[in-house]
C-alpha cells in the first residue's frame, strides 16, 4: 500500500491553516502574483478563528483619541511580562489599525460608534477600550469576511487535507506530504515555501476551550524539520470557561462580559479581584469597587478595574478562591453581569454568551450569574521567527498566529490574537511570496522521504490488537492536565516527561479498525506524533525555567526573576532528541525603554 | 438516568445502515457528546464532522429524529429517558460516511457569489455607516454556514436539475448582506434572478425553522431580496438606494 500513486500539487507559496493567520497569508502572498495552495484540516471557515469571541485589539482611537500604537505596545509588552520580542510587540501595535481597516473594506460590518466609526470595547490589560467587534462574534465576522474575500483571490483551497510531514532538500524546505480525509488518500505538495498557520497545541489539556485541530501539527512540522521552537513553557488558561453541565466544561466564555461590566465573585458574594493585585499592575488598578465600576465611564480619572487584570493574573486568582474554599460546588466562581447591566444591553452586546448558557446550561445570564473557571485557551510559545519576515530558522519556512512564539511574551493579551493574524498573517504571506520569487534550482522532492512518511501513516492498520488511539489521547490529557496546569512544580513536571515517554510508547502501537475513507481512529492516531511532541516540549520547558512568570506559574519558584526576564528557552531537535538551550531575549532599543518609565 | 439507545447510521455511499449504541448518560450531555462517547469507546472509525462544540462553526450538522440540528446544541435531556435516538446525516447532499456528506455544492455556489464593489472613501481614507444601517446585514451574518438550510430546501433536495442555477437560503441571505450594504454599489440583479434562482424558492420558511442562529431567513432575508429584485428593474429606485445607501 505504501507504493501507492498519489496525487501531487505545485504552488510557489503552500500556507497549511486557514484560520484567520493562514487566510490572511494567502491573500497576501497572492496579491503578490504567485501561485498559492491553501490546505485545511476542516472544511474552510471552521477554524478555530470563527470561535474568537471578544475582538481584534487595535489603538484606532475611535472611543479614546488618547490611544495609539505606543499605548498599545505598552500594553501588549507589559502584559507578557515583558518577554516579548519588541519587534513583534511593535509591528503588531502599529499595524494592526490598517488591518481592521482592510477587513472593512473586504465588507466586515463591526458593531459602530455614534459617529459611524468602528466602536472599541474593554477588554483586561487594555488602557483604553480597544477591541473592534461584532458583538461576541467577533471571529466569525473576521474568518467569513477573510474567506469570502480569499475565494476571489484565486487561491487553491485544499479541504479537509492534513499534512503529515514537510519535505526537505538539503537545508530548505519544498514540499509537504498528508492525506485528504475524506478519503484517506495521500497528496503530495511541492512548494518554495511554505507558511505554518496551523494554530496551538490546546488539545493535548483535558479542560480546554480548542477544539479537536489543535493537536501542535505545525510546531511539530517545524520542530521534525529541524526548527527552533521558543517559549513552550507559556500555555494560557483563560479564566473563563464554563464548569457545568460536565459536558460543556472548558467552552469559552468570552473576557468581553468583564470588558462589559461583568464581575467576578465568590460563594461570600466578595468582588474578589481586588484581593489579588500585583505589584506591577497597582499603579493602574483600582483597588476599591466605586473607582472600578467609574473607570467604564471615566478613564482619565480611574484606574482600570482588576476584573480586567491581564488573564494569567486573574486565572491565578480563581484558582486560589477556588482552592481556599470560596468556589461553588462545581468547581468555579461567579460571573455576575445580570445585577450590574440591563437585561437588553446584556443581549445586545453578548448574544452568543446569552444563547449558550441558555441552551447548554439552561442559565439565563440577564438573570443569574453565571459559572466559570479556568480553561486551556492558547499557547504564547511556538516557532522561532524573524519579526519583519516571519521566517522561521529553516529556509523557506514561515509562521504566523498562534504557532508562531514570541509576540505575546509569557501571557496574552485578549483580542490581541486576531491582530496578531492580521497583522503576521499578511506579513508571512509577503515574505513567503517574496522567497518563492527568488528561489533558485530546481524543486526536487526525495521520494524516499515520501515513502518512510507514507509507511509510517498507514502502520495503524497492519497491526493487530494494538492500543485505542483515544485511550491515549485521554491519558495525556489527564496527565497535562493534572501535571502540567496553571500551577507546576518540580516534581510533577518531572513525573509528567516520564508518562509522557510511556504514552509514546504507547503510541507506537496504536491499532485503528476501519479503513481509510474519513475515519476519525486514524486521524487521532496520526495526530498523537505531533500532540505528543508538543505536550513534551511544553513540559520540559517548564522543568527548565525556575521562575513564575504570565502563563508560567511554578508552586517551588513562586517569584519572577530578572535574569529569567532575559532569557527564552529554545527546544530544537538533533539527532532524533530534543535539546534544550537558554538563549538571549533581543534587547528593545532605548527609544521604546523610554515608554516604560514614562507612567508606571 | 437510564442508558440512551442511539441509533446511528453506519455506512458510505455503496450503502449502509442504523446501528444501535448504548451509552452511559452524564449530566447535561448533547446528541455530540454521545457521538463522541461512542466513537471512544466503541466505535472508532465512527466519522463525524465538528469543531467548536458550542454552536459557532456550523460543522455537526445530522438529522436527529427526522430532524436537521447541530449536534453540538442538542440536549439528550429533550427526548424521553429510554426514548431510542436516530442520528442521520443529512440527507440533501451526497453521503461521504457515516455522518459525514459532501457539502461542496455550497462551496462552488459561495464562489458564484459577485463580491463586494467598494464605493469611494470618505476625505479621510475611512468609511462611516451608522449602526441602524447595518443592523439587519449583522444579523445575516450570524450565519454559521451550517448549511442546515440548504439540507431542507426542497428546490436543492428534490430538484437535481434546478439545483445548477439556484443558490439556495444561505446564499439568499448572503446576498442580500451584500446588496443591502451601506458601501456596496455593485447591481446583482441578473445573477440574483438567473444564476441564484431566487425566484424558485416558496417562502415557505422551512430554512428559517431550522437555522441555529435564529436568523429571519425567509421574511428579513429573501423576501425583500425578491421585492427588490423587482425594483431594481426601475433603474431609477436603484440608483437612488444605491445612492442612499440602503
Amino acid at each position: 500500500m505504501a507504493n501507492e500513486s498519489y496525487e501531487t500539487h505545485e504552488h510557489d507559496v503552500l500556507v497549511i491553516g486557514a484560520g484567520g493567520a493562514g487566510l490572511r497569508a494567502a491573500i497576501e502572498a497572492a496579491a503578490q502574483g504567485v501561485s498559492v495552495g491553501l490546505v485545511c484540516k476542516s472544511l474552510l471557515g471552521k477554524a478555530h478563528t470563527v470561535m474568537a469571541e471578544g475582538g481584534i485589539a487595535a489603538a484606532m482611537g475611535n472611543v479614546w483619541p488618547e490611544d495609539n500604537w505606543q499605548v498599545h505596545f505598552r500594553d501588549t509588552m507589559r502584559g507578557g511580562k515583558m518577554l516579548n520580542n519588541w519587534r513583534m510587540a511593535q509591528l503588531h501595535a502599529q499595524e494592526a489599525p490598517d488591518r481592521v481597516l482592510e477587513l472593512e473594506r473586504w465588507g466586515a460590518l463591526f458593531d459602530r460608534t455614534k459617529d459611524g466609526r468602528i466602536l472599541q470595547r474593554d477588554f483586561g490589560g487594555h488602557r483604553y477600550a480597544r477591541l473592534a467587534h461584532v458583538g461576541d462574534r467577533t471571529g466569525l465576522e473576521m474568518i467569513r469576511t477573510l474567506q469570502y474575500h480569499g475565494i476571489h483571490q484565486g487561491i487553491d483551497v485544499y479541504m479537509e487535507c492534513k499534512v503529515e510531514r514537510l519535505l526537505k532538500d538539503g537545508d530548505r524546505v519544498v514540499g509537504a506530504f498528508g492525506y485528504w480525509r475524506n478519503t484517506g488518500k495521500f497528496v503530495l505538495f511541492k512548494a518554495k515555501a511554505i507558511v505554518l498557520a496551523t494554530g496551538g497545541v490546546g488539545k493535548a489539556w483535558k479542560v480546554t476551550s480548542n477544539s479537536w485541530e489543535y493537536t501542535g501539527d505545525g510546531q511539530s512540522l517545524a520542530l521534525w524539520a529541524g526548527a527552533d521552537l521558543i517559549d513552550m513553557e507559556f500555555v494560557q488558561f483563560h479564566p473563563t470557561g464554563m464548569v457545568w453541565p460536565p459536558s460543556v466544561r472548558g467552552i469559552l466564555v468570552t473576557e468581553g462580559v468583564r470588558g462589559d461590566g461583568g464581575t467576578l465573585k465568590n460563594t461570600k458574594d466578595e468582588r474578589f479581584m481586588f484581593n489579588y493585585i500585583p505589584e506591577f499592575f497597582k499603579g493602574e488598578t483600582a483597588d476599591n469597587e466605586a473607582e472600578a465600576d467609574r473607570w467604564y465611564a471615566d478613564k482619565k480619572n480611574n484606574r482600570r478595574t482588576p476584573d480586567l487584570l491581564p488573564r494569567d493574573e486573574v486565572a491565578r486568582a480563581i484558582n486560589a478562591e477556588i482552592k481556599g474554599g470560596r468556589g461553588t460546588a462545581h468547581g468555579g466562581v461567579f460571573l455576575d453581569i445580570c445585577t450590574r447591566r440591563p437585561a437588553d444591553y446584556i443581549r445586545k452586546r453578548l448574544p452568543s454568551m446569552y444563547h449558550q448558557f441558555k441552551e447548554l446550561a439552561g442559565v439565563d445570564i440577564t438573570k443569574e450569574p453565571m459559572e466559570v473557571g479556568p480553561t486551556c485557551h492558547y499557547i504564547m510559545g511556538g516557532v522561532r521567527v524573524d519579526a519583519d519576515t516571519t521566517a522561521a530558522t529553516v529556509k523557506g519556512l514561515y509562521a504566523a498566529g498562534e504557532v508562531a512564539g514570541g509576540m505575546h511574551g509569557s501571557n496574552r493579551l485578549g483580542g490581541n490574537s486576531l491582530s496578531d493574524l492580521l497583522v503576521f498573517g499578511r506579513r508571512a504571506g509577503l515574505y513567503a511570496a517574496l522567497y518563492a520569487k527568488d528561489f533558485g534550482g530546481a524543486l526536487t522532492v526525495d521520494s524516499a522521504q515520501v515513502a518512510s512518511i507514507a509507511r509510517m501513516m498507514l502502520e495503524p492498520f497492519t497491526r493487530s490488537g494494538g492500543e485505542n488511539p483515544y485511550a491515549i489521547q485521554a491519558d495525556l490529557q489527564q496527565t497535562m492536565q493534572d501535571l502540567v496546569g496553571l500551577i507546576r512544580t518540580e516534581n510533577e513536571l518531572r513525573e509528567a516527561i516520564k508518562r509522557i515517554e510511556t504514552y509514546k510508547q504507547r503510541a507506537r502501537r496504536t491499532h485503528v479498525d476501519g479503513g481509510r475513507t474519513y475515519n476519525p481512529g486514524w486521524h487521532i492516531a496520526l495526530d498523537l506524533a505531533s500532540l505528543l511532541t508538543v505536550a513534551e516540549c511544553c513540559a520540559l520547558a517548564a522543568l527548565e525555567r525556575k521562575e513564575s512568570r504570565g502563563g508560567h506559574t511554578r508552586d517551588d519558584h513562586p517569584y519572577t526573576d530578572d535574569t529569567w526576564g532575559k532569557i527564552n528557552v529554545v527546544i530544537r531537535e538533533r539527532q532524533g532528541a530534543l535539546a534544550l538551550s537558554r538563549e538571549a531575549l533581543p534587547e528593545m532599543p532605548a527609544e521604546l525603554k523610554a515608554l516604560f518609565q514614562e507612567r508606571k | 438516568m437510564a442508558t440512551f439507545t442511539m441509533r446511528v447510521f453506519r455506512g458510505d455511499a455503496t450503502g449502509g445502515g442504523f446501528k444501535d449504541y448504548s451509552v452511559e448518560p452524564e449530566e447535561g450531555m448533547v446528541v455530540l457528546d454521545v457521538i463522541h462517547k461512542i466513537q471512544a469507546t466503541q466505535a472508532n472509525d465512527l466519522a463525524c464532522r465538528w469543531n467548536c462544540k458550542a454552536g459557532k462553526c456550523g460543522s455537526c450538522s445530522a438529522e436527529v429524529n427526522g430532524k436537521p440540528r447541530l449536534m453540538c446544541m442538542t440536549r439528550m435531556e429533550l427526548f424521553q429517558p429510554g426514548e431510542t435516538i436516530t442520528v442521520a446525516p443529512i440527507r440533501t447532499f451526497p453521503l461521504i460516511r457515516d455522518l459525514v456528506t459532501d457539502v461542496s455544492y455550497n462551496y462552488e455556489k459561495a464562489r458564484q457569489v459577485p463580491p463586494l464593489r467598494l464605493k469611494p472613501p470618505e476625505p479621510d481614507g475611512t468609511y462611516r455607516m451608522m449602526q441602524e444601517d447595518i443592523d439587519r446585514i449583522q444579523e445575516f451574518h450570524k450565519c454559521i454556514e451550517c448549511f442546515l438550510c440548504q439540507d431542507v430546501c426542497h428546490v436543492i433536495r428534490d430538484h437535481e436539475d434546478k439545483k445548477r442555477a439556484f443558490a439556495g437560503p444561505r446564499f439568499f441571505i448572503k446576498l442580500a448582506g451584500l446588496d443591502m450594504h451601506p458601501l456596496d454599489t455593485r447591481d446583482r440583479s441578473a445573477f440574483i434572478k438567473e444564476q441564484a434562482g431566487v425566484g424558485l424558492c416558496s417562502s415557505t420558511r422551512c430554512s428559517t425553522e431550522v437555522c441555529p442562529e435564529h436568523i429571519h431567513i425567509t421574511d428579513n432575508g429573501i423576501i425583500p431580496l425578491k421585492e427588490r429584485l423587482a425594483d431594481n428593474y426601475d433603474p431609477i429606485v436603484w440608483l437612488l438606494r444605491k445612492f442612499r445607501g440602503k
